[in-house]
C-alpha cells in the first residue's frame, strides 16, 4: 500500500511528465537525481518541488552519468531511487544501466523519447530507442521496459515500473515519448490503500551469513542495503554470490549472467503486459506502443466500422517482450502491421514471434505521431 | 603450545578477499595499512562505513576493507557516493581510487561534489599513471614521464590535485606520500573526523610500471625520490605545490567548514514538511 500523504488521490487534469512524477512519489521513490533534457525536464521540475515535502531528495547531477550513478548509490543505501532523460542522456547512462543490472540495483529509468539520433529533434516524439532499451548496455543482459500510451498510464505505468524493479532487482525503464509526455489528460489517482506498493526482499540471515547474491528459488536474491550491519561487498567485476569478484572463473561467469537473464526470462508470464482488442476473429492485426498505440486503436475500430475484421494488440511491456502474444496472435490472423515512430525495431520482434505471418512496418518520422487514417490505409491495404 | 593472536587490525579487512591483487613495492597496500590504522584509532563504527571505489589497482581497496563496500564503473565512484550519503548522511561514505579514475574519466564528478560540498572522504591513489591497464599516461603524469602511450616523453601538463581540490571548493585538502606513514595517518583520521568534501592526494610508488619507466625500478628507489623531493608547507599556496621531479610540496593546504549540501538539503526538507504539516 502506498503512503497516504505522499498520494495526490483524486481526479487531476495533469501532463504526463507530472503523473509520471506524481507516480513515482506514490510508488515510495524518495531519490531522484537527473539532468535537464526535453523532453522529460517536467518530470525533474516537479519532483524538484514535491519531493522535499515527502521527505525524498532531488538532485541535479552534473550530467546522466552521474545521475544514474547516484540513483544506484541510493538504491543501495535503501531508497527507492529514479532519473529521468530523453535520448541524449539515455545514451550516456549505458555503461551504468549494465551496472545496475549487473549488481541488481532496483531502479526505474525514465527515457521520453524524442527524435533522434544524436541532438535529433528535441521537441517532437519517437521510439527510436526501444531496441537501445533492450541492448544499450554492453554484454548479456535482461531488462524490463514499459510503454505508457496515456497520461493516467505515465502514472500507472511508473508505479508499476518500481514494483516491477523491487521484485526482479533490475533496473526498470519507462519508456515514454513526447507525446504522452507533455499531452494534459485526465488522471485518477486511487486512495493510497488501493494502489499495489512492492519492496524488495529483506534477508532474513543474520549479517554472518548473508550472502548478497545468493538467490531464492524465484532468483532474485534478497537485498541488505548499506549501514545495515551486513557489510557486504558489491561489484561490476564477474563476482560469486558472495560479491566477490571471480573474473577468471567461467563457472561463476555461466551462472551469474545466465541467472540475470532468467530472474527476467523465467518470470515472463508474469512480467510482461498487453491490450488486445478484437484479435479473436481479426484478420488483420495492428501490434503497437505508446502514443501511436491510441491512433492504432481508432483505426481498428474504424475498420471494424467498413467492414474489416481488424484487431490491436497494444504492447504494454516492450521488454521482456510479449511472445507469446504475438504469436498467439499471428496465428489466427492474415497479416501484422505495426506502425512505429521509427524505422523498424519492434517490428523485428514481431516478425520473430510471428513465424509465417507477415509483418508489415509503417515507418513515420520527424513529426506527429501516425494519424488513425494513415493506419487505417495500411489496414485496408492488408486487409 | 603458543596460542594463535589474531592481527588486532584484521577485523577491519575482509579475509576472504585476500591475497590482494597489488604487486610488490605498490604504495596501495600502505594506504590501505594507514586507513585501517585511522579507523581503528577512531573506532570507527564498520557497520556505518561505506567505501567506494572505482576501477583501478588501487580500486580493489573497497573490496579489502570489511565494511559495506561497492566497487563503480571506471570514473563513477564519487557520483555513486554522492546517491549514498544523501541517502544516508548518517553513514560515513569514503572514496578511495586512482588519479586516473579519479580526474581523467571521473574529473567532473570531483569538483561538482567539491563545489556541493558534499560530506564525502576522497583519498586518491596519485601513481602518475594508468597502473592498472599496463601505464599509460594519465592527468598527473609529469611532464617528459614516459609512460607506454607516451613512448617519447609525456607533453600534456599534469594536473595539480591540490589545487584543483582547493578551488572547487573542498573543505579539507591535503597531501602526503607513502614515506609520510604517520602524517598520513594523521591526516585521514582528520578528513574521517571533518563533515565536508574532504579529499587527500597520496602520492603513491607503481614501481611495477611507472617506475619501471622512469628510471625506478623498486618500491625502495621510488621512495627514495618521495624522501629527496619532499618538503613540508602546511597551509602553503596550493596553487604553487605542483610536483615536480625536483620537488613534491606536502602537508595540510585547505582545512575550513561550510554548510554540508547534506546539511542544508535535510534542513530545507524539514522546514518544507513541517510546513506542510501545519
Ligand atoms: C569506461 C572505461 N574505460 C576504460 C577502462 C579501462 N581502465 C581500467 S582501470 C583504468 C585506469 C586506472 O587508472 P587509475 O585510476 O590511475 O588507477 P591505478 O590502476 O593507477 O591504481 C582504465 C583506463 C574501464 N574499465 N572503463
Ligand atoms: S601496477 Fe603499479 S599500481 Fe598497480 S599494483 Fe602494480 S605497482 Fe601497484
Ligand atoms: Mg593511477
Amino acid at each position: 500500500m502506498a503512503e497516504k500523504k505522499a498520494v495526490l488521490t483524486g481526479v487531476h487534469f495533469m501532463s504526463g511528465d507530472i503523473a509520471c512524477a506524481e507516480g513515482a512519489i506514490a510508488a515510495g521513490c524518495r531519490f531522484f537525481a537527473g539532468y535537464p533534457i526535453t523532453p522529460a525536464t517536467e518530470i525533474a521540475e516537479h519532483i524538484a518541488a514535491r519531493m522535499p515535502k515527502v521527505g525524498g531528495i532531488y538532485i541535479q547531477m552534473e550530467d546522466e552519468i552521474a545521475s544514474i550513478a547516484a540513483v544506484i548509490g541510493a538504491s543501495y543505501a535503501g531508497l527507492k531511487a529514479m532519473t529521468a532523460t530523453s535520448g541524449p542522456g539515455f545514451s550516456l547512462m549505458q555503461e551504468n544501466i549494465g551496472l545496475a543490472v549487473m549488481t541488481e540495483a532496483p531502479c526505474v529509468i525514465v527515457d521520453v523519447m524524442r527524435g533522434g539520433p544524436s541532438t535529433g529533434q528535441p521537441t517532437l516524439p519517437g521510439q527510436q530507442d526501444v531496441m537501445q532499451a533492450k541492448w544499450g548496455s554492453h554484454g548479456d543482459y535482461e531488462i524490463i521496459a514499459l510503454s505508457p500510451s496515456s497520461v493516467q498510464e505515465m502514472f500507472d505505468l511508473t508505479v508499476e515500473a518500481f514494483n516491477l524493479a523491487e521484485m526482479y532487482r533490475v533496473p526498470t525503464l519507462l519508456m515514454a515519448d513526447e507525446v504522452v509526455a507533455h499531452m494534459w489528460e485526465k488522471v485518477v489517482i486511487p486512495p493510497a490503500e488501493e494502489i499495489k506498493i512492492v519492496n524488495r526482499k529483506k534477508p532474513n540471515a543474520p549479517p554472518g551469513n548473508y550472502a548478497p547474491f545468493m538467490p531464492d528459488d524465484d532468483l532474485v536474491p534478497p537485498m541488505a542495503c548499506f549501514g545495515e550491519g551486513y557489510r557486504f561487498h558489491a561489484t561490476g567485476l564477474t563476482h560469486d554470490e558472495h560479491g566477490y569478484p571471480r573474473t577468471q572463473d567461467s563457472d561463476v561467469q555461466m551462472r551469474l549472467v545466465k541467472r540475470l537473464c532468467d530472474k527476467i526470462r523465467k518470470n515472463a508470464d508474469k512480467i510482461v503486459r498487453v491490450e488486445e482488442v478484437m484479435i479473436d476473429d481479426a484478420e488483420v492485426v495492428v501490434v503497437a506502443y505508446g502514443i501511436v498505440a491510441r491512433a492504432a486503436l481508432s483505426a481498428v475500430k474504424k475498420a471494424r466500422e467498413q467492414g474489416i475484421k481488424a484487431g490491436l494488440v497494444r504492447l504494454i511491456t516492450l521488454w521482456p517482450f510479449p511472445e507469446k502474444h504475438v504469436a498467439r496472435a499471428a496465428e489466427k490472423t492474415k497479416a501484422i502491421i505495426v506502425p512505429e515512430m521509427n524505422c523498424g525495431q519492434m517490428v523485428r520482434e514481431v516478425e520473430r514471434a510471428a513465424k509465417t505471418t507477415p509483418a508489415y512496418h509503417l515507418p513515420k518520422l520527424g513529426e506527429e505521431p501516425h494519424t488513425p487514417l494513415e493506419i487505417l490505409e495500411a489496414i485496408r491495404r492488408h486487409s | 603450545m603458543m596460542e594463535a593472536v589474531e592481527h588486532p587490525l584484521l577485523k577491519y579487512l575482509r579475509a576472504a578477499m585476500i591475497p590482494h591483487i597489488w604487486c610488490s613495492g605498490c604504495g596501495n597496500g600502505i594506504i590501505l595499512n594507514a586507513f585501517v590504522h585511522a579507523l581503528d584509532e577512531l573506532q570507527i563504527d564498520l557497520n556505518k562505513l561505506v567505501v567506494v571505489s572505482g576501477i583501478g589497482c588501487i580500486g580493489r581497496a573497497a573490496g579489502y576493507i570489511n565494511a559495506d563496500s561497492f566497487h563503480t564503473t571506471h570514473g563513477r565512484p564519487i557520483a555513486f557516493a554522492t546517491g549514498v550519503k544523501l541517502a544516508k548522511p548518517e553513514l560515513e561514505v569514503v572514496v578511495i581510487s586512482g588519479d586516473g579514475d579519479l580526474f581523467a574519466i571521473g574529473g567532473n564528478h570531483f569538483i561538482h561534489a567539491a563545489r556541493r560540498n558534499i560530506g564525502i572522504k576522497v583519498i586518491c591513489a596519485n601513481n602518475f599513471n594508468y597502473g592498472m591497464t599496463g601505464g599509460q599516461v594519465g592527468p598527473t603524469t609529469p611532464l617528459e614521464a614516459l609512460t607506454t602511450t607516451t613512448p617519447y616523453g609525456n607533453i600534456e601538463h599534469p594536473f595539480n590535485l591540490v589545487h584543483l581540490a582547493a578551488a572547487s571548493g573542498a573543505t579539507y585538502v591535503a597531501r602526503w606520500t607513502t614515506l609520510h606513514v604517520r602524517m598520513l595517518t594523521a591526516s585521514i583520521k582528520k578528513l574521517l573526523q571533518r563533515k565536508g568534501f574532504s579529499f587527500i592526494e597520496v602520492v603513491s610508488p607503481c614501481p611495477e610500471i611507472y617506475g619501471r619507466h622512469n628510471k625506478m625500478r623498486t618500491g625502495l628507489e621510488m621512495m627514495e625520490w618521495f624522501r629527496e623531493a619532499s618538503v613540508i608547507a602546511n597551509f602553503s599556496d596550493p596553487a604553487k605545490a605542483e610536483i615536480t621531479p625536483e620537488k613534491i610540496v606536502v602537508g595540510e593546504f585547505v582545512d575550513i567548514e561550510k554548510p554540508t549540501y547534506e546539511q542544508l538539503l535535510y534542513e530545507k526538507m524539514a522546514k518544507l514538511m513541517k510546513e506542510e504539516s501545519e
